[in-house]
């Protein structure tokens, strides 16, 4: 499937490809289309992560990933070496060794320590930053950029890669699941009497470079369900109205919290991993990004529509041209969303 | 709103106005991020902040970068968590002394409007969204007198304090349903170095002092009667709470 090689400067121009497991089917739509999919008593929960800056470089053949913010306030980092940030990964020099007590120096006022360097992956580091505070944050800022695609055509600004909801920057990538929402459609999915609410999940980067290291994915990341938002997530199941993840963060989020039955809010960390024959606890259905088979992103689609109705609305989509990756096309699955309703959406609908 | 607790952020608050609102709201509990260009002259209200107990941190920006909002915006709630309270007080004049329009350049237009009104605008645009989110948030947009009232020489400022009391009223008409408030409010004359620049033959003891008047306006922020998209007014007779 074709990447979408910049941001849009419409979103409501995406498409959303509709997939629903109970028919069996699946159908084309506009992103515009998707409050008539959703009813009364329905939940709908974001992740309002901020993306990081989460790229800084050290030197010309130096480049640290931010990847996860750890308890002690430590950072795990990725190096990268020689090579522009948005060369693929896998074409990237072998990046120089490191060891503990290495010094790095980011310019504009931010440096570090390695804390502590992988066994398996010498690639793989645990840093200290040498600020705090007001410091820290105003230097990790001004020295780091947006990760970068091998397929954007231009360089990412820290405008391209935000979510219109965004608050604490906790995503090391954008939550891309949520790029498309305006806020004209959450309005108006809102006046459906469908609950909006959020959790905020420190999203990882998608990809190494290393088929090793990518095994290893997702690293644990962490996550915050407040209170309100638990509850909307329990009550709305009593109820029997459905819960609609936007995104894979969110679903990891709610699933993780959820391990022994109910949703609890508070802050954890999780490295759940979710695929075909996982028992979903909190999502009814998945609203995300189109990614290709063979990714985890793809096998996490698993846990919602099985594997060959997947594998055909993949063809279909990419037959009918759309796009995939961080600035693409959006996917909805949901059972029963193309049952005929009086109040059926208004988008061309194809055969599956 | 309880200011207790809240995640509050302050533009323009190294000096005047913008330092006494800092002040008042970290002295009252909540966690203040103070932004200024400048982080030299932020310190030392950070500093009188925390002494007395509080919360504050000191932000680098200018507010007319388009490129200086996400990391202000990032680095803010990073550090006292997603901002409930958006005060856009930092102001520009334009050269002084203040001149005919005629005499105005293009440029120097261009960048008060940068600074008064495209900044309050990012600004709000990438923090509102959360605070639509959570359904709770109050955006505050310090305004003039020069905002209603057509003075000589006062062009580029008045234009884009007129233009921001109308942000106000929009932000409030499109979000009031969704729980998140935005007024502006006129502090009158104050006794500040931005009114020595415009009027450098005022008499200093004419005008109100920057404390008093913010008083004033954390008690329309904390008041749950203050009317949605209002101008409203500070009053020198009223007598600070």
């Amino acid at each position: 499937m074709r990447a979408r090689s910049a941001p849009r400067a419409e979103p409501n121009r995406e498409r959303l490809l509709v997939i629903d497991p109970e028919l069996d089917s699946q159908a084309d739509f506009s992103i515009t289309d998707l409050p008539d999919f959703l009813e009364r008593g329905d939940a709908l929960i974001l992740n309002d992560a901020a993306t990081l800056p989460a790229s800084l470089r050290a030197a010309v053949d130096l480049e640290l990933r931010l990847l996860s913010l750890l308890d002690d306030g430590t950072w795990l980092a990725l190096s990268f070496g020689e090579g522009d940030a948005r060369m693929p990964t896998e074409l990237r020099g072998k990046p120089r060794e490191l060891w503990a007590g290495s010094r790095l120096d980011f310019g504009s006022g931010l440096s570090a320590r390695v804390v502590a360097v992988d066994r398996a992956s010498p690639r793989l580091l645990r840093i200290a930053f040498e600020q705090t505070g007001s410091l820290l944050w105003q230097a990790l800022y001004r020295a780091a950029s947006p990760i970068q695609y091998a397929y954007i055509e231009r360089p990412l600004s820290l405008w391209d890669v935000q979510n219109a909801y965004s608050a604490r920057p906790w995503a090391f990538e954008l939550p891309s699941a949520g790029k498309p929402l305006r806020f004209e459609t959450l309005f108006r999915i809102e006046a459906r009497g469908v609950n909006i609410a959020h959790v905020t999940h420190a999203a990882g980067i998608s990809s190494t470079g290393d088929p090793e290291l990518d095994q290893r994915l997702p690293l644990t990341e962490r996550y915050e369900i407040g209170e309100s938002s638990a509850a909307l997530v329990n009550q709305t199941k009593l109820a029997g109205g459905r819960v609609i993840a936007v995104g894979t963060s969110v679903t990891r989020a709610l699933e993780a919290a959820s391990e022994s039955g109910s949703v609890r809010a508070g802050r954890e960390s999780t490295s759940l991993l979710l695929g075909p024959g996982s028992r979903l606890r909190s999502c009814d259905a998945l609203l995300t990004g189109l990614h290709e088979p063979g990714t985890s992103h793809y096998a996490l689609l698993e846990a919602f529509a099985p594997r060959a109705l997947l594998d055909r609305s993949f063809r279909h989509a990419e037959r009918a041209g759309y796009e995939q990756h961080e600035f693409g096309d959006s996917c909805l699955i949901l059972r029963g969303a193309l049952r005929a309703t009086p109040k059926a959406p208004s988008g061309t609908r194809l055969a599956a | 709103m309880e200011i207790s607790g809240t995640a509050a952020l302050v533009t323009g608050a190294s000096r005047g106005l913008g330092e006494a609102l800092a002040l008042e709201l970290g002295l009252r509990g909540a966690r203040v991020v103070l932004v200024g260009r400048s982080r030299l002259t932020l310190e030392p209200v950070v500093r009188r902040i925390v002494e007395q107990g509080g919360e504050a941190f000191a932000l680098e920006a200018d507010l007319g970068k388009k490129a200086d909002v996400y990391p202000l915006a990032g680095a803010a709630s990073a550090l006292v968590g997603p901002i409930e309270l958006l005060i856009h007080n930092a102001s520009e004049l334009g050269p002084t002394p203040l001149r005919l329009l005629l005499d105005t350049e293009c440029e120097d237009l261009e960048h008060v409007l940068a600074v008064n009104l495209l900044g309050p605008f990012r600004l709000s645009k990438v923090i509102a969204g959360s605070m639509a989110l959570r359904k709770k948030g109050t955006i505050v947009h310090v305004s003039s007198d020069a905002s209603v009232n057509a003075y000589e020489r006062w062009g580029a400022y008045s234009v884009s304090k007129a233009a921001l009391d109308h942000l106000a009223r929009v932000w409030a008409a499109e979000l009031g349903d969704h729980g998140v408030r935005s007024f502006s409010v006129d502090p009158g004359e104050m006794d500040t170095r931005m009114h020595a620049d415009a009027l450098p033959d005022a008499d200093p003891t004419t005008l109100a002092r920057p404390p008093d008047v913010a008083r004033q306006i954390v008690r329309l922020i904390r008041s749950e009667t203050t009317p949605n998209g209002a101008r409203l007014e500070v009053s020198r007779e009223e007598p600070a709470s």
